[in-house]
């Protein structure tokens, strides 16, 4: 498999300034992050809110600028791009946002929600009627004459849910990045709605990154994990491996945050962490997790930056504790 | 594109509200009689006689209308030609004796009399003799003068005539021995001229100016009213309507792009608003008006130019900004939609319910503003509109001296266009913002 987003060292800091001018200092949302996705694979990004990952997805769309570092699709570096080639670029990756009530403008219909991406990527009128059709079957919003002349305030969650992703896939793209699509919708809707980017992405052979906070659904729809937190890639393995053995402390200590539906396991004692997430204005020096860290050493974790270590077959975890 | 309320949608909510109907009546009643009178009084026969005034107008005549309020008939403006006409040869020359019989069955005495006179007759001058028969037999000679070319005897003005009358000669002629009570019946004026021309034709009419004319009446320079009543309502309309539309988009359109492109562009324009906001507009048109030019154009000019930065923009910035952040933005973004269209198809039709209504009740505000401007003097120099009505009524004193029309007939035009524009903007807001409704 070849790969299709190579993202080399890349930080993402937002400038923090008063009164448009004066420079408070700098959020590093993304610090230092390198993955790479494979054309074709579905992976997951985990983390818990503010770790960053919205902000790395973002990025790999072209949304916000690196402050360092690259992201290269399909071998072309994004912030090098003109702007024509940075619109094509945009054709080819697609971005399905966590709320769909509002990821569609209130004031279109159905028709020109979808029209408008091809509008814009300058798909000829004679063939857009069919693509919009086409695009609505896909995602089994039927029937689809019905709903054309829809407001989105007139769908379901799940029905919209569904026309965000029937137009971020309307223009054919090889990746598509969904950031936490279901966490706003009724339980009762998120099993279809990952089950059907799931159909999609195997039948479309699309690189899926997925963006999720909910660890107990990953294994059924990514083949990788990523662990991000604070800003940093912590951990990365292929799922199986990640959830029955993870390395790194935090990912060990996010698993055991998950809600078990064991009755018996309602009164065991969990080992979570303490504290919080750092702030990502002033993270802590080195490890940013050796603050809440049980197993942090003194004049190591405090100063120095873990690297990636291999600690299996495509397994790699930033702590010191493999250092052996 | 299309709204989230389509336009039938909006027209169906808006008929449920009498008073939308109401509006709507209104502004296209102006409308209707701005075109028609763009249709029926061409630009240069209107400024023409408004710069001018016409002959044939009384000066101060009421409306038709102030007739039902009053017992009595007013006299309406007549001109009468003569019935016989008499002509006796003699050596060298003619003489023209004509008759003008004037029925005279008003409750009033006329506003002025005036015998309109056009001899053919060669080089050297006529001698005319006028002379004034009273229904009760009474003659009165109103003199003799020399006549050449056309002439306007104006009778009313005649010093000689008012001394010996007592009364001016609209007056005096058409009242009863004691100078008081008008009466009725017929009147003869009598010409007697003499030509040194045998071939000399008289062209003879005596003009009876009434006290009342037209819907409108008349001002104190014989033009009528209804002419700047009517052509104010055009030029009233095109100013604010030019206005509302200008500020209106500018500021739109400013505010979406310091909210889009956010740091010091939008630092540059909230201070620019607040600079404007506490810039005078009154006086600096008035400044303008006196120092420069008080042309109309020029006017409207300055207030869109003031009304670049208005404070619009801070309330239209605090309603985009929350709409920059929607993730359907974000969304456009990612399937490639450039700043542009960003910001013209995907922010400003969120603020479409609010704005629309807004303008259309801005509309009249720069009406009145036109009309102030006029009333202060800082009227169009060539233009009749409804503030220089006002004005001149001002300037002579029209309430005190009881032509109350000239005052009620323009202000009621501007209070119906405030009214209609208002009607109908307050019901567009129930409709584009329903939680007033319940308010």
């Amino acid at each position: 498999m070849s790969a299709l987003v190579e993202v080399e060292d890349l930080s993402v800091h937002f400038e923090v300034r008063q009164w448009g001018f004066l420079r408070l200092g700098a959020v590093q949302a993304v610090d230092r992050v390198a993955l790479t996705l494979a054309e074709g694979e579905s992976v997951a990004i985990v983390g818990e809110s503010g770790c960053g990952k919205s902000t790395l997805a973002r990025t790999l769309l072209g949304l916000h600028r690196p402050t360092q570092g690259e992201v290269r699709f399909a071998g072309r570096e994004l912030s090098g791009l003109r702007r024509r080639e940075l619109k094509a670029y945009r054709a080819s990756a697609g971005y399905v946002q966590q709320d769909p009530f509002g990821a569609t403008a209130p004031f279109l219909d159905v028709r020109r929600i979808l029209a408008e991406p091809l509008i814009i990527q300058g798909v000829k009128r004679a063939e857009r009627e069919a693509r919009i059709r086409a695009a609505l079957e896909e995602v089994h919003l039927t029937p689809v004459e019905e709903l054309l002349g829809k407001f989105p305030h007139m769908l379901s969650g799940g029905q919209q849910q569904r026309l965000v992703i029937a137009r971020a896939l309307i223009l054919g793209p090889r990746l598509l990045i969904a950031d936490e699509p279901v966490s706003m919708l009724d339980a009762s809707v998120r099993v279809e709605i990952l089950e059907l980017l799931r159909r999609i992405q195997g039948q479309r052979r699309l690189t899926l990154a997925f963006i999720t906070h909910d660890l107990s659904t990953v294994r059924h729809y990514a083949e990788r994990i990523f662990v991000m937190y604070a800003g940093r890639l912590v951990e990365s393995a292929p799922v199986d491996e990640l959830l029955d053995a993870p390395r790194h402390p935090y990912t060990q200590a996010l698993l055991g945050a998950i809600a078990d539906p064991d009755a018996a396991n309602a009164h065991r004692q969990r080992e979570l962490p303490a504290g919080e997430p750092p702030s990502l204005l002033d993270p802590p020096r080195g490890c940013r997790f050796h603050p809440r860290c049980p197993h942090a050493m003194a004049g190591l974790c405090d100063r120095d930056d873990p690297p990636d270590f291999d600690v299996g077959a495509q397994h790699r975890s930033a702590c010191w504790l493999h250092r052996e | 594109m299309s709204l989230g309320i389509g336009r039938r949608g909006t027209w169906a909510e808006l008929r449920r509200y009498p008073s939308a109907l109401a509006g709507v009546a209104l502004i296209l009643l102006l409308v209707a009689l701005a075109l028609h009178t763009l249709a029926t009084v061409p630009y240069g026969q209107a400024v023409a006689s408004w710069r001018s005034g016409e002959a044939h107008l009384p000066v101060n005549a009421r409306p038709v209308w102030s007739d039902w309020l009053s017992p009595g008939r007013a006299p309406r403006s007549e001109r009468l030609s003569a019935e016989t006409r008499e002509s006796e040869a003699f050596p060298g020359g003619r003489r023209l004796t004509q008759r003008i019989e004037l029925d005279y069955t008003y409750d009033d005495f006329p506003s002025e009399l005036a015998l309109f006179l056009r001899p053919q007759h060669s080089e050297r001058a006529a001698f005319l003799r006028l002379g004034w028969q009273t229904p009760d037999g009474r003659e009165i000679t109103l003199g003799s003068r020399r006549l050449v070319g056309e002439t306007r005897v104006a009778l009313s003005q005649d010093r000689a005539l008012e001394q010996r009358l007592g009364r001016p000669a609209h007056f005096g002629l058409l009242a009863g021995p004691d100078g008081e009570a008008l009466v009725p019946g017929r009147y003869t004026l009598t010409l007697e001229a003499v030509f040194f021309d045998p071939a000399a034709e008289l062209e003879s009419e005596l003009w009876l100016y009434g006290r009342v004319h037209g819907l409108a009446g008349t001002d104190h320079q014989r033009r009528d009213l209804s002419l700047a009543l009517r052509w104010g309502t055009p030029i009233a309309l095109a100013f604010g309507l030019v206005a509302a539309v200008g500020t209106t988009l500018s500021t739109l359109v400013i505010a979406a792009v310091g909210v889009w492109y956010r740091g010091w562009v939008d630092a540059l324009i909230q201070r620019l608003t607040e600079v404007n906001m506490i810039l005078p507009l009154l006086p600096i048109l008035v400044m303008v008006g006196t120092l420069y030019s008080t042309s109309i154009w020029l006017m409207l000019g300055v207030v869109v130019l003031l009304g670049i930065f208005s404070a619009g923009i801070k309330t239209y910035r605090a309603m985009l900004l929350p709409i920059r952040e929607a993730p359907y933005i974000e969304a456009a973004r990612a399937y490639g939609a450039s700043h542009l269209r960003i910001v013209m198809r995907y922010m400003l039709p969120r603020i479409l319910p609010v704005l629309i209504p807004t303008f259309v009740t801005l509309i009249p505000t720069f009406v009145f503003l036109e009309a102030s401007l006029a009333v202060l003097g800082l009227g169009d120099p060539v233009l009749p509109t409804w503030g220089k009505v006002l004005n001149d009524a001002q300037a002579q004193s029209a309430l005190y001296n009881g032509y109350y029309y000239w005052v009620l007939a323009p202000a009621a035009l501007l209070m119906l266009s405030g009214l209609g524009f208002a009607m109908l903007g307050f019901a567009l807001d129930r409709v584009f913002n329903p939680r007033l409704r319940n308010l």
